[in-house]
């Protein structure tokens, strides 16, 4: 490993921008002629749209266009769609109900867009949004899940009767049932995973700008797969062919999901930009975000464990009720089937699963993949089992899981997934270790002494990442192939560009693509760019979420410099006169292996160009591309140990430490993996005692604002401490699992069964807020 | 519409704006100055953090026109010309930013934030002291350390510059 290599912790490139206020973020962007745009927004939860006057708008100081959802369907703009196929277990397609950008018949939602306003200025036509008159008929809403499958539930959308959008079932029902009816004994819970709101501190925004002489569009957006979202928008949201679109996702200021998805904002500005004649920005204030950003979880699952005489689970069945708002988001369909059942298993060996799933209309914004996206939540599911379960059976929480790990590989579950390597009982030991579990009777007794309560819990999570070989979701009903590009660009002068499919709005690609490169030709991380986020710069690409990049991006960029590097020894065994078998390439020459001849690397590139002295019949130039397509998906996994202090008196909840020991298979900058794992356990704590997305009974988001909903604080959380061990993945050539989501799944879990403990208690409602605690202190006899 | 003048980064700038304008806008919309962000609308998030006479603000919570005659300092006037600031090479050095949207509000808080503590820092007192910004990427983890980096480093620097003046 060289200092600018795989496995060096290597300073960000991108960070000189970011530090000294030169980062450009979408709404950082000006066009010439740039006129700005408001939404109006539906301030009802369901209702109809009886009559919509927007003369007075019109009328305002500054208004260009007042536009609404009876013209944007006249002009043949398409409804949002689902990209992802799910059948019920009768066989019948999912329900999706009808999205228009702008709603014209009825609004389904607090926040639903129905009509934009451009503008001279952002006050303007925020003025201009609060003069449309909107005539509403009111309906009767419904928030909750399970309450919209009920009988008297009000119709969301035609097309889905009684709400349900799927019944979907993964894994053998009669043998799991028969393991239940087997069993020595049975863990039942009912588990609720709470609805959060991703809040990347970016809101979203969008600049549409429609050029008329050349009849061509142009997005900046922020996206964190702007390939799909200029496919999406031309295949299926009829705003211009894709050689017409151009989409750009610059600097993003983070995305957790919630920016994988297309809008109806993007759609609307490019449209509104047509139909106005101006360029036209839309940047969200955070209210809005709050209303229209995807949710993420809000599942609500009863789950049977059940264990033979010997403790080993025999079976588990789910029956889990998935929230999906009002409209169907792009990816919504894959997060609780796919991306959730098939983790069922965790890090255990069980020989039969069974899950049930309905997905449900509500009246609240759509929920779609956040961070972790239906892993997190089987790992809740499953964690708080297992915890409830060791209580149950008397035995330690930590040798449950030790005794039903699996420990041999590949291990094929009854739920799809096919594990290729791990070592679930290192990160255990390591986390133990660290955490000083045997030491934690000691400190709950000094505790106590201090009037505290004291807990301390275990999860132990795996998660899918990378996300699969395209006709393996192809077959599961993917819209999309979820395979990466990669072009890499060596100049005359040697210095080299990276294009490629990912998208960096955080992960530091910038940084660690260029790290392959010198790893691999020896040539200085400054002397190699990392160009993304622009369709018109970079090929065919899909993005990044899943924690993709490593396993999948990498692994394309891998694919083209091993073709580099099959044509750079070509050239310089050509100008050495030496065999192509013989050339090695070290420090920056590519050298006669056991001999000083050697051609400097910038010479050897020259030479590409020059095409003054090439092997017979090579074309000029050094520059080639790469697909990769996964072979499976990486299995990332660890164990994190959170321990708790309670103040009975308040129930206000200190983590006193809060330990990870994470697989994450090799890397190629720990530093940068660390940030990744600090900030994923920031979001899963988060969820446990901080956030959660309320809505009233009529619709109305309570939480819509930072004053309402509980963002974690510096001062909420500790400095963690984490470690990393590493059974490399055989799937890629790079041997990486990915870390982007890992604390966000494995956290939740955790800090819930340190409160359980602390408390003496089952369960406990997430967020565990100080009134809940508080609440839940109160209840127990023990006070 | 009001004349607003007032030096920012050492120069001397003016404008029009609507009496209404935030002084965020202002600098974001009227002078260019895109490095200072809006991340919400009721003053929590911190991204918009410079400083106005020296003190740390957020810039969505004052008027354009109320900072008329104040000299401001923006995280694109922090750096001593090519020399970053020994905050932002902190942030830098142990990675105390992902995506950056809140790290110009950050890196304007710590300043502030270590100038206000002479005596020095601890991670208590740093941690309870960012309570007004949010940072959604990195758990707080890493900008802590770098800002309690910073303060070591600042305090050394400050001592060479009392013992080079001595």
């Amino acid at each position: 490993m060289g200092i600018e290599g795989v496995g060096a912790r290597v300073a960000r490139k991108e960070d000189k921008r970011f530090i000294t206020g030169a980062g450009r973020y979408v709404d950082d962007m000006v066009v010439p002629g740039m006129k700005h745009a408001a939404f109006v927004r539906s301030p009802h939860a369901h209702a109809q749209i009886k009559k919509i006057d927007v003369k007075k708008a019109k009328a305002m100081p500054g208004v260009i266009g007042v536009l609404t959802g009876k013209e944007l369907k006249a002009d043949g703009i398409g409804n949002l769609i689902c990209g992802w196929m799910i059948h019920s277990k009768d066989g019948t397609p999912m329900k999706m109900g009808a999205w228009s950008p702008l709603a014209f018949d009825k609004v389904r939602y607090v926040g639903d867009a129905v009509v934009i306003v451009v503008a001279e200025t952002k006050g303007q036509a925020r003025d201009a949004a609060e003069a449309v008159d909107i005539t509403y008929k009111e309906l009767k809403a419904v928030v909750d899940a399970p309450k919209a499958l009920e009988r008297s539930a009000p119709q969301i959308h035609l097309e889905a009767d009684g709400n349900l959008i799927f019944d979907w079932e993964l894994g053998d029902s009669t043998a799991t049932n028969a393991a239940i009816k087997a069993a020595a004994h049975v863990t039942r819970m009912k588990i609720v995973n709470n609805r959060l709101v991703p809040n990347a501190m970016e809101p979203r925004a969008a600049l549409g700008h429609y050029d008329k002489a050349e009849d061509h569009y142009t997005c900046w957006t922020t996206s964190q797969n702007p390939h799909v979202a200029r496919l999406v928008m031309s295949a299926f949201y009829n705003v211009a062919p894709e050689n017409k679109l151009r989409v750009i996702a610059p600097d993003v200021g983070g995305g957790f999901g919630s920016k994988i998805f297309i809008y109806p904002e993007e759609i609307i500005c490019l449209w509104a930009s047509k139909k106005t004649g101006v360029p036209v920005k839309w940047v969200a204030d955070r209210t809005e975000s709050f209303l229209t950003d995807a949710h993420g979880r809000d599942h609500v699952s009863t789950v049977e464990m059940a264990f033979d005489k010997d403790n080993r689970i025999t079976g588990l069945k789910v029956d889990t009720i998935a929230n999906f708002g009002a409209y169907m988001s792009l990816f919504s369909s894959s997060v609780p089937t796919y991306l959730y059942a098939t983790l069922l298993s965790g890090q255990y060996d069980i020989p039969a699963i069974h899950a049930n799933v309905r997905a449900v209309y509500t009246n609240t914004a759509p929920v779609d993949a956040y961070r972790g996206a239906g892993r997190p939540e089987a790992t809740y599911l499953l964690e708080r089992t297992m915890e409830t379960a060791a209580r149950e059976l008397g035995v330690s929480p930590a040798e449950l899981r030790r005794k039903n790990f699996i420990t041999s590989f590949p291990h094929q579950t009854p739920v799809i997934m096919n594990y290729d390597a791990g070592d679930y009982g290192a990160s255990l030991d390591a986390a133990m270790k660290a955490s000083d579990y045997a030491g934690f009777a000691k400190r709950k007794a000094d505790a106590v002494k201090r009037g505290k309560l004291r807990g301390i819990g275990m999860s132990c999570y795996i998660e899918a990442c990378g996300i699969a070989p395209s006709a393996a979701v192809g077959s599961l009903g993917a819209g999309v192939g979820l395979w990466e590009s990669a072009e890499v660009r060596v100049n005359a002068v040697g210095t080299i560009e990276v294009l490629t499919g990912s998208h960096s709005h955080g992960q530091g690609h910038e940084t660690t693509f260029a790290q392959l490169v010198n790893e691999r030709f020896g040539v200085p991380i400054d002397s190699v760019s990392i160009v993304h986020g622009d369709t018109d710069k970079v090929q065919m690409g899909m993005g990044t979420y899943g924690s993709r990049s490593g396993a999948v991006g990498m692994s394309a960029i891998v694919k083209a410099l091993d073709k580099v590097e099959a044509k750079a020894k070509k050239i310089a065994a050509h100008l050495l006169e030496a065999d192509e078998g013989d050339i090695v390439i070290e420090n920056g020459a590519l050298k006669v292996a056991g001999t000083d001849k050697n051609v400097p690397w910038f010479q050897m590139a020259l030479a590409a160009y020059t095409a003054h002295n090439l092997p017979g019949g090579m074309e000029p130039g050094l520059k080639e591309t790469a697909f990769y397509d996964p072979s499976n998906f990486t299995f990332p996994a660890g164990c994190y140990i959170c321990e708790v202090e309670i103040d009975p008196e308040t129930g206000v909840t200190e983590i006193v430490q809060f330990v990870a020991a994470d697989d994450f298979g090799n890397i190629i900058n720990p530093m940068i993996v660390e940030g990744q794992v600090h900030g994923g356990i920031a979001q899963g704590v988060g969820q446990a005692l901080l956030e959660g997305a309320h809505y009233d009974a009529s619709g109305q988001l309570l939480t819509a604002s930072y004053m309402d909903y509980t963002m974690p604080r510096a001062d909420d959380l500790p400095s963690f401490k984490i470690s990393t061990s590493n059974t490399p993945c055989p799937g890629n050539p790079l041997g990486i699992k990915g870390c982007g989501e890992a604390g966000a799944i494995g956290s939740p879990p955790a800090v819930i069964n340190a409160i359980t403990d602390a408390i003496g208690i089952t369960d406990i409602a997430m967020p565990a807020s100080p009134s809940t605690v508080w609440a839940a202190i109160r209840a127990t006899t023990k006070h | 519409m009001s004349d607003i003048s007032l030096t920012v980064n050492g120069r001397r700038v003016s404008g029009a704006a609507e009496d209404r304008t935030l002084l965020v806008h202002f600098l974001r919309e009227n002078l260019g100055l895109t490095g200072t962000h809006v991340g919400c609308d009721t003053s929590q998030c911190g991204a918009c953090v410079v400083h106005v006479d020296g003190k740390a603000v957020k810039s969505c919570t004052m008027l354009a026109v109320q900072a008329s005659g104040s000299s401001v300092v923006t995280i694109e006037g922090l750096a001593d010309g090519a020399d970053l600031h020994p905050v932002q090479a902190a942030f830098k050095e142990h990675h105390g930013l992902q995506c950056g949207f809140c790290t110009p509000g950050m890196i304007m808080a710590a300043t502030d934030m270590i100038a206000r503590h002479p005596e020095g820092l601890d991670e208590a007192t740093v941690r309870a002291e960012l309570e007004g910004n949010i940072c959604r990427c990195t758990g707080y983890h890493n900008i802590v350390k770098a800002i309690l980096a910073a303060s070591k480093t600042m305090a050394k620097g400050s001592k060479g510059k009392a013992r080079q003046a001595a």
